[in-house]
């Protein structure tokens, strides 16, 4: 599903510049859960980026599905976005004048959906994360939790190869971040390939598969026994 | 651009953001108001002073003659100076090929008019035909005095509205018997001037009868003329300097005048009048014009700001559309799409509201200078077409720029 060689990437900053990625050799088949932890600093944001086609490296390839991801301009880099690629930020992004539904909508519109269909989906989606009863509530009259269930579902709403989460349970407490876990490890069975980026060990450890970065650097790549959200206690 | 699904996106953030819809709209609705208004007062006082002009025809040449003022081959000022047929006809004679209208007139002020019981003191002219158009009248009744009139001393009279109102009161006035100073008159027309009152309260009878009537043999108390038309109004004007020229040359040389006498003869020339009434009114239609395109450039101004303030307060939600997979073009669209909505609507409303107030005040105004302020349509689908493309182009470049971030930069924009 995702092939990563030789990755590099670095930022310049007036004349400094910063080598965040250092050289990643990467794969992810289908249906993995994998979780990318490290530091702050240690270049696992950016991976994401890269991962996400948010952002361009600037030496190395990745192949998405099977498509070389290189050199797009904004015009394709959206179209990939849109079929391969569900998002779910730690700071959820909802757009706020819009109800629980149309953002769950919105990959739909830009997929070029008519209406009824659309709505009819979004629905679909928001009963998935179990958020029906509130599909015309705004984003600011739910709570951080329902929030990101919504944008879950959003990223689930283009039916996308990959999910790419960023801190999902970042600004949420134990107990809801275990719920949202819950929910992610759900979709998982259904097979979908997913990528999280944490930095919370017992999240970690809620994925089958823990890749550690140092430095720019992968460090460990292991598989590990995946711990059902469900079972935890909270603290 | 013009998919019912995009006209749904932006009708739903149009609803959502009520308030800065309302304010994009009301700068941009008051920008139109005030320039509507403004270019309608402008026209409105150009139409006061056109009406100030209307009075006598605008190429009209007026002799008339005062006392000397200066010594002269032995002749001491304040000798009064008359004119008579002779230089009527030598002056008539003379530029039979310039002149178009020609009058000349016999006055008596303050007589006693009287139609049955009622009366009252006007002005009485002796006149010539062409003095209706000299005068720039229009009959309402019956018709003006005419050569055979002229030519055979008939006691005819034309009465303005006003001594038609007085001495009538509405009644029919043609062929009725009106006594002038002890002399009965027959009316044969009515007639109205758009110098209004002041010009209708007067009488005009044959230029002969008046001569006859009053004892003044050919005595002629001014001479009225209009020369051709030309087609530059330079020309006209250089030819009516240069009649009133000679004419004043010839009348002084006729009766001994100094001419360095100002006071004796009086030449007026009413297309020199008519040309400070042109350069007035095209200074006022540049000022207005003026005002009213740095009016726009200020809606442009403000325009353009409040889409900086849109697309900047919007960056965000950019990132996260783009994120989810819209392409530059369709953001860039979205944004103007809403925005050209907007103004385009507001501008209308805008207009619609100064057109309504125009056309319910606009006619009440009747002040000295301004009259019946109004706009030409076109000029004001104009400028809102113009305030709404270049609020639209001013638009395009944050909005360009806005499409074109990287979508992690936006996401990350708080």
């Amino acid at each position: 599903m995702i092939e990563i060689k030789n990755l590099h990437k670095s930022y310049h900053m007036g004349k400094n510049s910063l080598h965040v990625l250092k050289g990643i050799n990467f794969s992810v088949s289908e249906g993995e859960m994998v979780s990318i932890m490290g530091s702050s600093g240690s270049g696992k944001s950016t991976l994401l980026n890269i991962l996400g086609i948010l952002d361009e490296a600037d030496e190395g390839t990745y192949t998405l599905d099977g498509t070389l991801i290189k050199n797009l301009n904004e015009k394709v880099a959206a179209r990939y976005r849109n079929k391969f690629l569900g998002f779910i930020f730690q700071s959820f992004n909802l757009i706020n004048y819009k109800s629980a539904l149309e953002n769950v909508a919105m990959p739909l519109y830009y997929q070029g959906v008519k209406r009824n269909i659309r709505t009819e989906k979004a629905m679909h989606y928001l009963e998935k994360v179990g958020l029906a009863d509130w599909a015309s509530h705004l984003p600011s009259e739910l709570s951080g939790g329902q929030k990101q269930r919504v944008a879950i579902a959003r990223a689930l709403a283009s039916d996308p190869k990959v999910l790419l989460a960023d801190e999902p349970t970042g600004a949420l407490d134990t107990k809801t971040s275990y719920e949202v876990m819950d929910l992610i490890q759900g979709i998982n069975d259904e097979g979908k390939t997913i990528l999280i980026v944490t930095h919370e060990e017992d999240i970690a450890h809620m994925t089958k598969r823990i890749v550690n970065l140092k430095d720019g650097l992968i460090i460990d790549d292991s598989v590990v026994n995946q711990v059902r959200a469900k079972n935890e206690a909270y603290v | 651009m013009f998919s019912l699904e995009r006209w749904q996106e932006i009708f739903e953030a149009i609803g959502k953001n009520k308030l800065r819809t309302f304010l994009t709209g009301l700068s941009v609705a008051s920008g139109i108001f005030i320039l509507v208004i403004l270019l309608a007062i402008g026209q409105g006082m150009s139409n006061g002073v056109a009406k100030e002009f209307e009075n006598d025809a605008t190429n009209r040449i007026s002799v008339w003659t005062n006392v000397t003022s200066v010594e002269y081959k032995g002749m001491n000022p304040g000798r009064r100076i008359e004119m008579d047929n002779r230089d009527y006809n030598m002056a008539v004679k003379k530029n039979s090929d310039k002149i178009e209208l020609k009058s000349g007139v016999y006055s008596r002020w303050g007589q006693l008019t009287t139609y049955k019981k009622e009366s009252g003191s006007y002005r009485v002219e002796g006149v010539g035909g062409d003095y209706q158009f000299l005068e720039n009248e229009t009959l309402v009744a019956g018709r003006y005095i005419n050569q055979n009139d002229l030519n055979y001393f008939e006691k005819n009279a034309v009465i303005g509205h006003q001594v038609f109102l007085d001495l009538f009161k509405g009644k029919n006035a043609i062929g009725e018997y009106i006594d002038i100073g002890g002399i009965k008159f027959k009316v044969v027309g009515v007639y109205t001037d758009p110098g209004g009152e002041r010009e209708e309260t007067r009488v005009f009878i044959p230029l002969t009868t008046a001569q006859r009537v009053y004892n003044a043999g050919d005595k002629l108390r001014s001479i009225a003329f209009t020369l051709q038309k030309h087609d530059k109004y330079k020309d006209a004007l250089a030819a009516s300097e240069a009649f009133s020229a000679e004419l004043e040359a010839d009348l002084k040389a006729k009766h001994t005048i100094a001419p360095e006498d100002n006071r004796a003869v009086n030449v007026n020339n009413t297309l020199e009048n008519a040309k400070r009434f042109y350069d007035l009114n095209n200074m006022i239609r540049w000022f207005f014009w003026g005002v009213g395109i740095c009016t726009i450039i200020a809606g442009v101004v403000g325009v353009s700001n409040i889409m900086l303030i849109i697309v900047k307060e919007r960056t965000k939600e950019i990132g996260i559309r783009k994120a989810i997979g819209a392409e530059p073009w369709s953001i860039i669209g979205m944004i103007l799409h809403e925005s050209i909505f907007v103004t385009a609507i507001a501008g209308f409303v805008g207009l619609i509201f100064s057109l309504i107030l125009l056309q319910l005040v606009g006619p009440f105004i009747e002040m000295d200078y301004i009259r019946n302020p109004s706009v030409d349509f076109s000029v004001a689908i104009t400028t809102v077409i113009i305030l709404v493309v270049a609020g639209a182009i001013a638009g395009f470049f944050p909005a360009y720029r806005a499409a074109n971030i990287k979508p992690i930069d936006a996401l990350r924009d708080e």
